[in-house]
């Protein structure tokens, strides 16, 4: 069952991956990544982790993407114009990016003992929920980072009104 | 009698429980715009829909079967795959989230609680996400119309929904903090210990988280006095101008589902769910069998029904917001206000703990 699901969603994930790449309407581009975003809502689900995907759901496919489409439709954004691309970005380009997918691989294969793993044969059965557990964790041992990332939100809260400002 | 395994039974179980609540569903959803248009008509000193059948209780019947035999226009200038899917996504956003709420008493049978489709333990966030979710269907639809009245209803549909949504979530917390969980089952039963006395708009306090939700959810839902996305003085129809037959029939079932999936949320949240106001006091009466299962499902329908009847008497009742009052109401007023609501509700539980 999460074997099934993970290979429907994770082909999911990749097709529209490269679909938002090669959509030339900013919308299109827009709702593919909407579509990456809840295929890996559903992946966190299955692994076990139900409040990260909900809210993965809330956060990104609910509040940030639906900002992109809004400013999308709002700014009117016409369709792409499709060039050549530069020689030195084929050429430099995919020998890259796949040099960084093998390192990537490479590393995450290497230190997968220090990782930890998690079963994908179903939830997190332990007596107290995937929640709470997060909860104590961000408010116990995290919670300075927690604050100082709440801050740090704020500080850039502060600085798009101060820009916003400088225009009206 | 043929031998089942658990896992056919959760399946044959599940699938019988969705059709029958989607059937209700969709029933409850064409009922509420016959009763929206006879409780309007009265409120307004006419008759209301009175031909079609006894006392016009045939209307939705009539309704159905003419969307579905229009003719299904698609404009020229369309963009066509959106277009299309934007409805779709609309209805099944709010279908979706109705599989969320427990409406009857924890009843199992083979060990499958029958009277709720599926029990996540963060059934609150799933609702909420799946809402946040159903924003798309309004936002395509107005942009892939290619019409500048559906363009502004949908603009501004999507800035009041992504506003209301913030202040939705916070009013809901005070009710989390006192329930300390995120499934909708142990919300109810966390109010579920001296009837009416401990739902938690009367002994939890969290009235003004109630009164809070309760706007918020008739700006998300896009009902009046917030319906500017609809203003039909100033849109023409808004979002859905563009639309015939039954992609325009999927938007008004949407918007229906939407009202009850969120009256539904209300009653679970702060009026005790599935619980009677009376607590336990008649227990003694029916302690087994077939009423003490169908008693609770009884007055959550009640309740959920009260809260529609209130949905449509603000209708008929209140003037549209303008567009700078929805903001500010909504910025200004009803986010702090909810902050405040967090902040007092988590200072006596811990001074009580």
């Amino acid at each position: 069952m999460q074997i099934a699901l993970f290979t429907i969603f994770g082909l999911l994930a990749v097709i529209a991956a490269l679909n938002m790449l090669l959509q030339r309407h900013p919308i299109n581009s827009a709702l593919s990544l909407v579509v990456v975003m809840m295929s890996l809502a559903v992946l966190y689900w299955s692994l076990g982790a139900e409040f990260l995907a909900a809210a993965q759901i809330i956060v990104y496919a609910g509040a940030v993407m639906v900002l992109f489409v809004f400013v999308v439709m709002l700014l009117n954004a016409g369709e792409e114009q499709r060039t050549k691309g530069s020689k030195i970005a084929s050429i430099a380009g995919f020998p890259g990016a796949a040099a960084i997918f093998c390192l990537l691989t490479f590393i995450f294969l290497k230190n997968r003992a220090a990782l930890g793993n998690t079963q994908l044969s179903g939830l997190y059965n332990g007596a107290e929920s995937n929640l709470t557990r997060i909860a104590h964790a961000l408010f116990t041992n995290l919670l300075l980072p927690f604050e100082v990332t709440s801050v740090l939100v704020l500080v850039a809260i502060l600085g798009a009104v101060v820009l916003a400002r400088k225009e009206l | 009698m043929i031998h089942l395994s658990a896992f056919q039974i959760f399946l044959l179980l599940t699938v019988l429980k969705i059709a029958v609540v989607l059937v209700i569903t969709l029933t409850a959803v064409a009922y509420t715009v016959l009763l929206e248009r006879k409780v309007l008509g009265r409120m307004q000193n006419r008759w209301g829909p009175s031909r079609v059948g006894p006392f016009g209780l045939l209307q939705p019947l009539a309704d159905g079967i003419k969307l579905f035999l229009k003719e299904d226009l698609m404009p020229l200038a369309v963009e066509r795959p959106l277009f299309v899917a934007a409805p779709v996504i609309a209805l099944a956003c709010a279908l979706i989230s109705i599989s969320m709420v427990p409406f009857g008493a924890e009843t199992t049978y083979q060990g499958v609680d029958l009277f709720q489709i599926a029990n996540i333990n963060v059934g609150l966030l799933i609702i909420l996400g799946v809402t946040s979710i159903g924003v798309y269907g309004i936002a395509l639809s107005g942009w892939s119309s290619n019409n500048k009245y559906s363009l502004f209803g949908s603009l501004r549909s999507t800035a009041q929904v992504i506003s209301y949504e913030l202040a939705l979530g916070l009013s809901l917390v005070g009710v989390i903090l006192r329930a300390g969980s995120l499934s909708l089952r142990d919300i109810v039963n966390s109010q579920s210990a001296h009837g009416a006395r401990s739902w938690n708009i009367f002994g939890g306090l969290q009235i003004v988280g109630f009164f809070i939700y309760l706007m918020a959810a008739y700006a998300e839902t896009n009902r009046s006095p917030f319906d500017l996305p609809e203003a039909e003085s100033e849109l023409v129809a808004g979002y859905h101008t563009e639309y015939s037959s039954m992609k325009f029939a999927m938007f008004f079932m949407a918007e229906y589902a939407n009202m009850i999936t969120v009256a539904c949320v209300a009653t679970l949240l702060f009026f005790g769910g599935a619980s009677s106001p009376f607590g336990h006091l008649t227990d003694h009466l029916f302690a087994t069998g077939f009423i003490h299962a169908v008693l609770p499902i009884f007055w959550f329908v009640f309740k959920v029904f009260s809260f529609i009847l209130l949905y449509i008497w603000v209708r008929a009742t209140l003037p549209r917001f303008r567009y700078d009052q929805l903001m500010g109401f909504g910025w200004k007023f009803l986010l702090p206000l909810a902050m405040v609501n967090i902040l007092a509700t988590a200072l006596v539980l811990a001074f009580r703990s």
